[in-house]
């Protein structure tokens, strides 16, 4: 049999959007520099920052991804495999109700997102998270 | 003052095993003489609220064949756990005697032999007389399907799951989550959940993209024997990337596990003194999701297929494992006093088909959902020497049969059929049925693609579905078995990470390494992917069979496991 054109695309899509996993595949970016960039340099420790995403993101074209960290100035986000690592930067003001967002995120393959979170007291603290993004296709 | 874990009792062990000892080479009716409705529904009725689980059914409405898998790995904190013991190691770990009737419901051992001796499990006349025995014990038990219903059969991919649908309307179901019954589609999924099912459909765990809201009722509160009790549904968490999700767009699943803490923390303020969570995210999920979340005190399990004769405990949650295809119905007896779960008593009930009497109006029913396909299930396509099984997380002989038919229909050099964990077996010696191809490849996207891919993209694939299985943390895991390969042979190291697991991949027809660079026609089916051309999985292996007339499918060494 021949294999029609929407065979290859539909087939191509599938393996164009795949073959960008592979980490040799893409330059990652440096999301050390990026992170040292926003802290000056300090070291983020651990503290009271919850980062919320999908373990398997659905569509890595967006992830939805959601930050909390009380008590916060400013929040950082990082996709720590992207060409471009640093991701968005949420700063809060002294009358803020909540030190907490949430956005999509686009992930070039299964890596780390990182929030970094810079307190009141000019200290920085950061929570983790794996997103895997995969072909997916065979659960049942 | 007493522990929960002392008030434990597993009534399991000592029911459905008792009354047989050593194995011979019975006749069936011997093996009715030996084993009695009586026994296998044996309960000493306790407590004052009364739990009865069925889940990943599949469609099968009369008694199927099922063999339990021969390899079952498990992976970091799971290794070497239940559910991850196959054969000997079950019957030791649960002092089964070899070739009892638990033998035969629980592991694969000497299954062909053991098949002819106590015959077919399963099927919904069969569960209804157990539901209504149950019932006559404890009238206000509650009845909860763990989802898979809906899809695996002729009948239910024909009837677009009505058959599955007016079942368990008729059984009286109190609640169930969902797996593949979005691959339905979500129009019908929403006619049936807000036309015909008789009971709620639970999913605290799915959430529309747009808003992120809810999109099905997280719990329901029951109130049984005076107690009330929260059941949560989770729905399987990897829905769109594991199935097709252009079919049911707009739906957000995961485990979100902090969402779960929150559901149940309402679900505590709300009143409840028990709460369930009726789950749909596979075994070794919940194991995590016990240790993390605090106050779920029962969680039945699914999705995984895993049968288990006694409740796994988990700081002060019970897991519960009620296999699969309609093999086994679980029951609970729970002591419920002032908010506190005083005692559990458990019995995995295995539905042999030849103990327990039909009901006979679910018999009705059944006949009545099929007699319009009767001709075509009917019909004989050809003839197995070879026992044809699923489940095991590398191989078994129903895909090798569908990867050889891939590969001659197809003219392809290397087939991949999904590791799904569903489909009945048949036994060496039977006729092959349209029926039994269904029962092995009956869904919404089934068409057989025809391909080309490069080595290195085949090597991606194989790491990408490993990982699914093999990740060590269960929150990266999908639940399915391994990807099956025809033509192709390849070695699998399980203790390494992505991309390190997968080495000497071969092309089997030539023996020789599989060129990263060089292309390669790869046929294969249940494609995620929107406009996948093809003729439908069930014709080409009917026509392969056809073809061969009897099927022999030889022992496949073609799979190296390491590092387990």
């Amino acid at each position: 049999m021949t294999l029609s054109r929407r065979d290859t695309l539909a087939l191509g899509l599938g393996a164009a959007a795949f073959l960008t996993l592979p980490k040799a595949a893409f330059a990652a970016g440096d999301a050390t520099a990026a992170i040292a960039e926003f802290t000056g340099g300090a070291e983020a420790g651990s503290g009271d920052i919850t980062l919320t995403a999908p373990e398997i993101a659905e569509n890595g074209n967006t992830v939805p991804i959601e930050v909390n960290a009380p008590g916060a100035v400013a929040i950082a986000v990082y996709a720590a495999g992207n060409p471009t690592p640093a991701v968005a930067t949420f700063k809060f003001g002294k009358l803020a109700g909540s030190h907490a967002a949430s956005t999509r995120i686009r992930l070039a393959g299964t890596q780390d997102v990182i929030a970094v979170a810079q307190l009141a007291d000019g200290s920085f603290i950061q929570a983790s998270q794996e997103v895997k993004v995969t072909i997916g296709g065979c659960g049942g | 003052m007493i522990s929960r874990r002392d008030f434990m009792q597993v009534a399991m062990a000592s029911s459905a095993i008792v009354g047989l000892s050593g194995f011979g080479n019975w006749s069936r009716l011997a093996a009715q003489q030996a084993l009695t409705q009586d026994q296998l529904l044996e309960f000493d009725t306790s407590g004052n609220v009364t739990l009865i689980h069925i889940t990943d059914i599949h469609a099968q409405l009369k008694p199927v064949w099922f063999r339990e898998p021969e390899i079952n790995l498990g992976v970091g904190i799971a290794e070497g756990q239940p559910p991850h013991l196959t054969g000997a190691d079950f019957l030791k770990r649960y002092n089964i005697e070899t070739g009892s009737p638990a033998d035969y419901a629980l592991t694969y051992n000497d299954f062909t032999a053991l098949a002819q001796t106590y015959g077919r499990v399963g099927g919904m006349d069969r569960i209804s007389t157990v539901v209504k025995a149950i019932r006559a014990d404890r009238p206000d038990a509650l009845l909860l399907d763990g989802g898979d219903t809906w899809q695996g059969s002729y009948t239910a991919l024909k009837t677009n799951g009505q058959d599955m649908v007016n079942a368990m309307n008729a059984l009286g179901v109190d609640a169930m989550t969902s797996h593949w019954e979005f691959t339905l589609g979500i129009d019908r999924v929403t006619e049936i959940v807000e036309n015909e099912l008789n009971f709620p459909f639970l999913g605290a765990n799915i959430f529309d993209t747009e808003w992120d809201e809810r999109a099905y009722e997280p719990y329901k509160m029951f109130e049984r024997g005076g107690v009330q009790i929260a059941v949560i549904g989770q729905a399987f968490p990897y829905m769109p990337i594991a199935n097709p999700g252009w079919m049911f767009p707009g739906l957000s699943f995961g485990v979100r596990q902090d969402n779960m803490a929150e559901v149940v923390q309402e679900a505590r303020d709300a009143g409840a003194e028990l709460v369930v969570l009726l789950s749909h995210n596979g075994f070794d999920v919940d194991r995590k999701l016990a240790m993390d979340v605090d106050g779920i005190d029962i969680i039945l399990t699914g999705h995984t297929h895993d049968a288990l004769p006694e409740p796994l405990q988990v700081n002060n949650t019970f897991l519960i494992a009620s296999g699969s295809h309609g093999k086994f119905v679980s029951r609970l007896d729970l002591d419920v006093q002032g908010g506190e779960l005083k005692s559990v008593n458990h019995k995995l009930i295995p539905i042999f088909s030849d103990v327990i009497a039909p009901d006979p109006e679910m018999t009705a029913l059944v006949n009545a959902e099929r007699a319009p396909y009767e001709a075509e299930l009917t019909e004989v396509i050809g003839k197995t020497e070879s026992l044809l099984y699923r489940r095991g997380n590398f191989n078994g002989t129903w895909d090798d049969l569908i990867c050889n038919a891939l590969i001659e229909e197809r003219e392809a050099d290397i087939a991949l059929s999904p590791g799904f964990r569903w489909g009945a077996s048949v036994l060496p010696g039977q006729d092959i049925t349209r029926e039994d191809i269904f029962n092995a490849t009956a869904m919404s996207y089934p068409n057989a693609y025809r391909s080309e891919m490069t080595g290195e993209f085949l090597h991606v694939i194989l790491e990408d579905v490993a990982d699914n299985l093999f990740n060590p943390d269960p929150y990266y895991q999908q639940g399915g078995d391994m990807v099956r390969v025809g033509g192709m042979g390849y070695r699998i190291d399980i203790s390494k990470k992505q991309g390190e697991r997968i080495t000497d991949m071969t092309l089997l027809k030539t023996g020789e390494a599989i060129d990263p660079a060089k292309t390669y026609v790869v046929s294969g089916w249940a494609s995620v992917n929107e406009g996948t051309e093809g003729p439908p999985i069930w014709d080409v292996v009917e026509s392969h069979i056809r073809k061969q007339d009897t099927i022999n499918i030889d022992p496949n060494q073609s799979v190296k496991v390491v590092g387990t």
